[in-house]
């Protein structure tokens, strides 16, 4: 397994529950989200593939035959939070993933596979693993 | 072949689409038609009043008829008929020659001569320009007397009412209602009910003048009495129309009616008659469903082939009124032929009678007034000769609490039992068309086999067949939300208020499975907020919302959100402007006048919605719900206060509704409207509840729709006082509340709703369900819970802390969020 590289976002208390929010990592944004129903959490990308929108962290939770979903709010296109595929629209492509770990209280997101120069004066404390 | 057909009217017009559907190769097919129009559908005449156009009531379109090669004359009525040179000739003066001539002319209104039938205010009932007429002068008219307690006569009281006449009589002739249709006893059920509608019904009656100068003022009658009157329908029964027929020498009854024999044919071997014109076995009949198989007989000869008309089972199922009435089989046999069980309910306005032989084992016929749901079931056991349980009491009084049966009745119905008479239907056409065309709703079944397109009474059964026939397929039919709940919105509604559920999580974890989803999750917070009106951003909640309930705003292109503030119907003060404006310049806010007399202003960023609203809420304004399945807007005319024609102040009432109703969460949105009168400039009739101003209060419509398939609201009560008004409307905004599925809007809901405008009248003005009050009390509950959203969010830090892009840079907005310039505005971005 290639290395990984721990972002940390916030900690579990500011999170709402079975939703998402929008992370700021460079000039990346990221969709956390607590699936508190499932006592899960996942992370995507927060751009949605189908119109451009940078809108998955306003979407709703939900799952289909098991599988954990978040639904755009803009046209209801649903993605898997385990692989990415888009549920319900085979032509519409697919959304990058990102592993999620809590310690402490405290919620890091994997950013490893993220191509991003941190900026200037981001702490390195932030890193953590 | 040339064929030409006198008379478009209903079964004229079921004669052409019959002979075409033959194909017989080199048809010339013309039809001369007297009335300007094209056939309509008369009968649901009464419906024009209740907001139907000539349009909806058309059968086919003139273009239809043009398509199909047909030549269509109407206006044109024929003149002529010369048999020995086989041709006709048109009041025009159009001469053309036939092969085969049906005569499809129909019947007037029967006209009984009664001294000043003459006089101005009385008409008969039954074309649409005698409806036109009789609008004209309902709308002066306090008082009205239908002439004839048949069916068309109860239709033509039901148009009074409709009409906005409060006193409505009706005369008959015979000692009961209906005579030819229900019993004495049946006929007593009936005028009670009628009496509840304010129908005054007066039997063994005979008028024997019409009072007044040259406009109608009373009637007397042969016992003495009199009864003033402002205008007079007669609808006394109907006269065959055979002068041409009898001037070209055809055989026509001594009381009227072109003889035919088994084939329709007349002593004119290539002449034909159909329908209300002809008199077969020295019998009119005056119902729809016999003329079109009358129709199918002919047109099945023409084609070549064999068929002929056995006579017609008179059994009908109607809804007077909103009162269910039906007869089946022989409804008055008695004596040593036959046994009688009679239920009767005068509480609830209930009669049932059933005959059956005397050795219990066949249905012979029977009556039902009030509660007609068995008739179906019944009306195939007689027909079908099909055995009797062994208690035939069972049939009526079980009928009631075997919702659960009714589907399983038509298991044991024969396969070419006939379903809908009116198309000639039958049950294993029904079953075909789900197994091998793949309909699995009544809709799709209506257009593949055109079964309960004509009266429609059968419309239930064709439904239990198919429900039945998707079962016996494995298909799941159950009404449900989706795979998480296997309840209807109905269900769930009465389940989570049963057992008091307040969140997303508990509704799903008590009566759910699975996770949720984008489908549930809306419809259950819809459900938790109608019946709660909790805070919606509470943290448990504001998740399950959709993405404009979660953030109070909708979201546009690019990911801002707009934000409308409410102006209650439209009223607003120069310093409110002013706000709005300065508020839309500091936060450069494109701003537009909406359709319900509103301000939205779009391109706000998440960030900024609770600094926008703190502004707006300390000027005054409040949310204006444009993001929710809630009231939007009562919008009104600007009423009596300023206008000259105006009857009351419907500003002030628009107000006081939008108030009382804002931020009511419900299946779908809500939009209201208020006139001032009857020029009706609110565009009230457009609206899920509009209120027109009268002379003596406000007409409520109900359930109208703009969008994509527009459709007109409905008359549900007339002339209420402002209390009242709001009364109906809580009861009429709650039963939708409880009983519609989610996202369906209250024209789609009456649409699905069996017994229509009728049935809803029935719960909401007569209170037939009993729920009124209940429906009053758990409205004033959400009117006295209600809560400014925005308000909570603003003065709330840790609400506040959710309107934010980033959760770990809450300062900064999205950066990808991009305008362009249009006409000195921003707009968002395209994509």
């Amino acid at each position: 397994m290639s290395s990984q590289n721990w972002f940390h976002v916030c900690s579990v208390q500011d999170m709402p529950h079975n939703g998402g929010v929008c992370v700021k990592y460079g000039d990346h944004q990221i969709a956390l989200y607590y699936f508190t129903h499932r006592n899960e959490w996942y992370a995507s990308q927060n751009l949605c593939p189908h119109k451009q929108q940078m809108a998955l962290s306003r979407g709703m939770l939900g799952s289909q035959q098991g599988e954990p979903k978040v639904a755009c709010p803009f046209h209801k296109k649903t993605f898997s939070l385990k692989d990415g595929h888009c549920l319900n629209d085979e032509t519409c492509g697919s959304i990058a993933v990102y592993e999620v770990r809590v310690k402490d209280g405290q919620v890091y997101i994997d950013v490893s596979d993220i191509e991003q120069e941190v900026p200037a004066g981001e702490p390195a404390s932030n890193m953590c693993s | 072949m040339k064929v030409v057909v006198i008379g478009n009217g209903m079964v004229g017009q079921k004669f052409c689409e019959k002979l075409l559907s033959k194909g017989i190769p080199d048809l010339q097919l013309t039809v001369f038609g007297e009335e300007t129009l094209a056939a309509y559908d008369r009968v649901h005449l009464s419906s024009y009043f209740a907001g139907k156009t000539v349009e909806d009531l058309t059968l086919q379109p003139v273009k239809w008829y043009e398509e199909n090669g047909i030549d269509l004359r109407l206006g044109d009525p024929v003149q002529e008929v010369d048999r020995l040179k086989k041709t006709v000739t048109s009041f025009e003066g159009l001469t053309i020659s036939y092969d085969y001539l049906v005569f499809a002319t129909g019947s007037a209104a029967f006209v009984p001569p009664i001294p000043g039938v003459d006089k101005h205010g009385v008409f008969v009932y039954r074309t649409i320009e005698d409806l036109n007429m009789i609008w004209r002068h309902a709308a002066t008219a306090k008082t009205a007397v239908v002439i004839g307690g048949g069916l068309l006569g109860l239709e033509a009281a039901k148009a009074c009412l409709d009409l906005g006449i409060k006193d409505t009589h009706v005369i008959e002739f015979a000692p009961r209602l209906m005579p030819r249709q229900i019993d004495e006893a049946g006929s007593e059920i009936l005028i009670q009910k009628l009496k509840e509608l304010d129908i005054t019904t007066h039997t063994g009656k005979n008028t024997a003048a019409i009072l007044g100068n040259e406009t109608i003022k009373g009637m007397i009658f042969t016992d003495g009495t009199i009864l003033s009157t402002d205008m007079l329908v007669i609808s006394a029964g109907i006269k065959p129309r055979d002068e041409l027929a009898r001037a070209c020498g055809l055989t026509v009854g001594p009381r009227g009616g072109i003889v035919v024999n088994d084939h329709m044919t007349t002593n004119d071997e290539h002449i034909f008659a159909i329908g209300e014109c002809a008199l077969h076995n020295s019998m009119i009949y005056g119902l729809v469903a016999p003329g079109y198989e009358m129709a199918d007989v002919v047109a099945t000869q023409l084609a070549g082939a064999a068929k002929q008309f056995p006579g017609f089972d008179m059994s009908t199922k109607l809804k007077l009124i909103g009162i269910d009435v039906a007869s089946f089989g022989d409804p008055f046999i008695s004596g040593d032929e036959a046994r009688t069980i009679v239920f009767r309910d005068n509480h609830r306005g209930i009669y049932k009678r059933i005959n059956f032989s005397n050795d219990g084992k066949e249905l012979l016929g029977g009556v039902l007034v009030g509660d007609a749901e068995a008739y179906n079931m019944l009306l195939q056991i007689c027909k079908n000769k099909m055995a009797l349980p062994p208690d035939p009491m069972d049939l009526i009084i079980k009928a009631k609490e075997g919702g659960a049966d009714a589907g399983a009745g038509v298991v044991a119905l024969p396969d070419d039992a006939l379903i809908c008479s009116c198309e000639g239907v039958t049950k294993l056409d029904i079953c075909k068309a789900v197994t091998g065309q793949g309909c699995e709703t009544v809709d799709a079944i209506k257009k593949c086999t055109k079964a309960a397109t004509g009266c429609g009474g059968c419309a239930p059964m064709v439904k239990d067949i198919m429900v039945h026939t998707m079962k016996q397929q494995g298909k799941l039919v159950r009404n449900v939300l989706c795979e998480h709940f296997s309840y209807s919105r109905q269900e769930l509604y009465d389940l989570v208020k049963l057992k008091n559920l307040h969140s997303f999580d508990e509704v799903l974890d008590t009566l759910g499975e699975g996770d949720g989803c984008e489908t549930c999750r809306p419809a259950v917070s819809s459900v938790l907020a109608s019946l709660w009106n909790e805070l919606i951003v509470k943290k448990e909640s504001a998740t399950s919302q959709d993405t404009n309930d979660r953030f109070l705003a909708n979201i546009q292109k690019g990911g801002t959100y707009s934000v409308v503030p409410r102006i209650p119907g439209g009223e607003i003060t120069p310093d409110k402007l002013l706000v709005i404006a300065q508020v839309a310049k500091k936060y450069n806010l494109y701003t537009k006048i909406t359709g319900g007399q509103r301000i939205d202003m779009f391109g706000a960023h998440l960030n900024d919605l609770p600094s926008i609203w703190e502004e707006l809420i300390e000027a005054g304004f409040e949310s204006g719900h444009a993001y929710g399945k809630s009231l939007r807007t009562v919008k009104s005319c600007v009423g009596s206060t300023w206008c000259r024609f105006g009857l009351h102040d419907s500003v002030s009432y628009a107000i006081r509704i939008e108030e009382r109703y804002r931020g009511l969460r419900s299946p779908h949105k809500l939009k209201s409207a208020v006139s001032g009168c009857i020029r009706e400039c609110a565009e009230a009739q457009s609206k899920d509840f509009g209120i027109i101003a009268t002379e003596k209060g406000w007409n409520l419509y109900v359930c109208g729709n703009g969008g994509s398939k527009p459709q007109h609201a409905l008359l549900l009560a007339t002339d209420l006082d402002s209390e009242t008004c709001i009364q109906y409307i809580d009861r009429f905004l709650m039963f939708y509340i409880k009983t519609a599925d989610p996202l369906t809007r209250t024209a789609t809901w009456l649409n699905k709703m069996e017994g229509g405008i009728d049935y809803l009248r029935n719960v909401v003005v007569h209170d037939s369900l009993g729920i009124g009050a209940e429906l009053e009390r758990e409205m004033q509950l959400l009117v006295d819970a209600y809560q400014c959203e925005w308000k909570n969010v603003v003065e709330t830090p840790e609400l506040r802390s959710q309107f934010t892009h980033f959760i770990n840079a809450p300062k900064e907005k999205d950066p990808t969020v991009q305008f362009e310039t249009m006409r000195d505005q921003k707009k968002a971005a395209t994509w």
